[in-house]
């Protein structure tokens, strides 16, 4: 099962990573007894654990090979299988009905309040999901629209007292309007370009905050934000939890229900087909300026939405919460995920926010981990987690 | 009677390079017209000077579209030609890989759909109908075609002829008057040219379509065409019908490393 050919490279491989990180890997540097310390055991470590990982990396690389040239008719991922089947469909989708509902009662506050934080994922996810899944805007500013929905929440209710409930339409709203207002000059930009200005005005926005003081306390944020009420009545902090779980599977199911709507439909056909191919799409007589605004205008949507959530849920806001990192986490669930695929976005919303929470050990290395999985996923999935699958058309085969 | 493409006097720089040299070209309407000549001579720029791809340097424009007022194209974004019925496929195919085959006509039928994000969300029962309407016209485009068998199937999937062919459904589902192919034939067997020889006689016997085609392919051209322009190096060199074509010492010359493909 593993040729000779591989484990000569593998071996080859272990040696130049012996090399490579020799200087951190075996010399250590004491600087207080000013000796230089040699440990070799490591350097022996570095080689066997490379030689086996790279065996591995070529086994299952040539396994993908073999697997292409197998069956061409690629297989439809098992959950779009489960999905299309009416007998496990309903059963499938209650069990996971049952299991959402019950959840915040039998596991503690501390599992519901990361489940939440994973849902907001879930939201931004789909809504970078048109943005770069769909219309192919390759966006790395999206957390400033993020940033949006949370301060609009803390600001109006700082200053006005507007609950939860009025604000989440008014965030939205101001979302449509700034992803309006940043898309207008930045559309006009392809690709790596895209990515640079996006990413600067996220950026922007981020200062912006975290230098006027008089907008939102500068550098210390808002703090005080209230959770939401349920008709007025203001649950203890318990049950709080408990409500907002509530409100952000509410708001989940909405996403996916519009999301699962717009994909298939006239403008949600119009984003795949830009993303495809621009010239064939505006010889096809798409608008594509109007197509692409409306992509990004709709991502930032729902990134406000998540936004309010957010600050309702930490009830304390700070511009720290809105780094470039938090832009390229959310890129990462969309990639890593699926692009353009709905059910694969939430699966890599679950996996890699709550995956880092659980496994403390690397929490600390989520960034090198999410850039592992990056690797990982486009090499053996190109397509994400759990790839897009078309709609299905049925015709009635008679013919008149 | 006005010719429904009308255009004058056209050049296209490049740069240095003149791609288009003053060319006239018109089509008249149930016309099949081909556009020939040899590799380089400026076809493709053609096509993309009156469909909006380039702004061209100079030269004027104009479709007449049936019982419609003659109106100029200049400087008109792309989509709003093919709004205005005029509809091309692309010599190196350029299908959405990501969609099926419906999906790829149904992407040309949007120019002529309404409903917008909101109706979309709302599922409204107009948008309801409407989709309907274009998923039933978009299959029947494709029956016409031939290509219902793989309705559901992803573009990139097809056979090559096939491809080509999905390119003129999804040409034909944004309601064109004039349809604008560039080298529909190329890389086919025989048995598939002969059977896109036949569609596109169909085509503008039933559906009410002129053609201007962009073919290598003579025996195709001299078969089909009704009426053929020549450029070279990006003028015009020659025009008529196959007979006189064929007999023009100019376009001799300008095929004459072609001669074995000619006879
Ligand atoms: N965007 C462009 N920029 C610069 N030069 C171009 C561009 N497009 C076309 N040209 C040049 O214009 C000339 C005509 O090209 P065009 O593609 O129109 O030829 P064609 O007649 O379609 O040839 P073929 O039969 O090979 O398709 C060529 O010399 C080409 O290199
Ligand atoms: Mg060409």
């Amino acid at each position: 099962m593993v040729t000779k050919k591989e484990i000569k490279l593998s071996f080859v491989i272990a040696l130049w990573f012996m090399v490579l990180t020799f200087p951190i890997m075996v010399i250590k540097v004491n600087t207080i007894k000013n000796i230089v310390i040699f440990r070799w055991e490591n350097l022996l470590w570095t080689g066997i654990v490379c030689f086996f990982a790279s065996l591995i990396w070529n086994y299952f690389l040539r396994m993908k090979e073999e697997k292409k040239k197998s069956d061409t008719k690629e297989d439809i991922p098992i959950v779009h299988r489960l999905l299309q089947n009416e007998k496990f469909k309903i059963p499938f989708l209650v069990a996971i009905g049952i299991f959402a509902l019950v959840y915040p009662f039998v596991f503690s506050m501390y599992h519901t309040s990361i489940l939440i934080s994973a849902l907001i994922y879930v939201m931004l996810g789909l809504g970078l999901n048109i943005v770069v899944g769909l219309a192919g805007l390759l966006d790395l500013g999206y957390v400033a629209f993020y940033a949006v929905g949370a301060y609009a929440y803390a600001l109006l209710n700082l200053h006005f007292g507007i609950s939860f409930w009025v604000v989440l339409p008014i965030s939205a709203l101001l979302g449509t309007i700034f992803g309006t207002l940043l898309g207008y000059p930045v559309l006009r930009l392809r690709g790596d370009y895209l990515a640079i200005v996006t990413l600067g005005f996220g950026e922007i926005i981020r200062i912006v905050l975290e230098n006027w003081d008089e907008l939102g306390n500068g550098p210390r944020g808002i703090g005080n934000i209230p959770a939401p009420s349920f008709f007025g009545h203001q649950f203890n902090q318990h049950n709080s939890v408990i409500y907002i779980y509530f409100i952000v599977i509410g708001l989940v199911l909405l996403t996916i229900f519009f999301v699962n709507r717009l994909e298939n439909s006239r403008i949600g056909r119009a984003w795949i087909a830009l993303r495809d191919d621009e010239i064939a799409c505006q010889a096809m007589g798409i608008d594509k300026f109007k197509t692409k605004l409306t992509a990004f205008a709709l991502g930032a949507t729902w990134a406000a939405l998540g936004g309010v959530v957010f600050a309702a849920k930490t009830s304390f806001i700070n511009p720290m919460s809105f780094t470039i990192w938090e832009s390229i986490t959310i890129l990462c669930v969309v990639v890593i995920g699926g692009m353009g695929s709905a059910i694969g976005v939430i699966a890599g919303a679950l996996v890699l926010i709550l995956l880092p929470e659980y496994l403390r050990a690397v929490a600390e290395y989520r960034m090198l981990v999410f850039g592992a999985l990056q690797v990982i996923v486009m090499v053996f999935k190109p397509e994400g987690l759990i790839r897009s699958v078309r709609k299905i058309y049925k015709f009635e085969k008679i013919k008149e | 009677m006005e010719p429904i493409l009308n255009v004058k006097n056209l050049t296209m720089n490049f740069g240095g390079l003149k791609a288009l040299d003053t060319v006239d070209i018109s089509v008249e309407k149930g016309q099949i017209a081909a556009l020939i000549g040899p590799n380089g001579a400026g076809k493709t720029t053609f096509f993309n000077c009156i469909t909006g791809i380039y702004e061209p340097s100079e030269g004027l424009v104009e479709i007449t579209p049936p019982g419609k007022p003659t109106q100029k194209l200049n400087g008109l974004k792309t989509n709003y030609v093919t709004e205005r019925g005029l509809a091309r496929t692309f010599q190196n195919i350029r299908l959405f890989e990501g969609m099926t085959v419906l999906e790829n006509v149904l992407i040309g039928r949007h120019c002529r759909l309404k409903s917008g994000i909101i109706k979309a969300m709302l599922r409204s029962s107009s948008q309801k109908n409407e989709e309907r309407k274009a998923v039933n016209d978009s299959y029947e485009i494709l029956e016409k075609i031939g290509l219902n068998q793989y309705v559901n199937e992803m573009a990139v999937n097809l056979p090559y002829g096939a491809q080509r062919r999905l390119e003129i459904a999804r040409a034909l589902a944004t309601d064109p008057f004039l349809l604008l192919l560039d080298e529909p034939a190329a890389g086919m067997n025989p048995q598939e040219t002969k059977e896109l020889d036949d569609l596109i006689v169909w085509l503008r016997d039933n559906e009410d379509l002129s053609i201007l085609l962009i073919e290598h392919d003579m025996k195709l051209v001299m078969s089909l065409s009704d009426n053929i322009h020549v450029v070279d190096y990006g003028k015009k060199i020659a025009e008529g019908t196959p007979e006189e074509v064929k007999s023009n010492p100019d376009v001799i010359k300008a095929y004459l490393g072609d001669e074995s493909e000619d006879a």
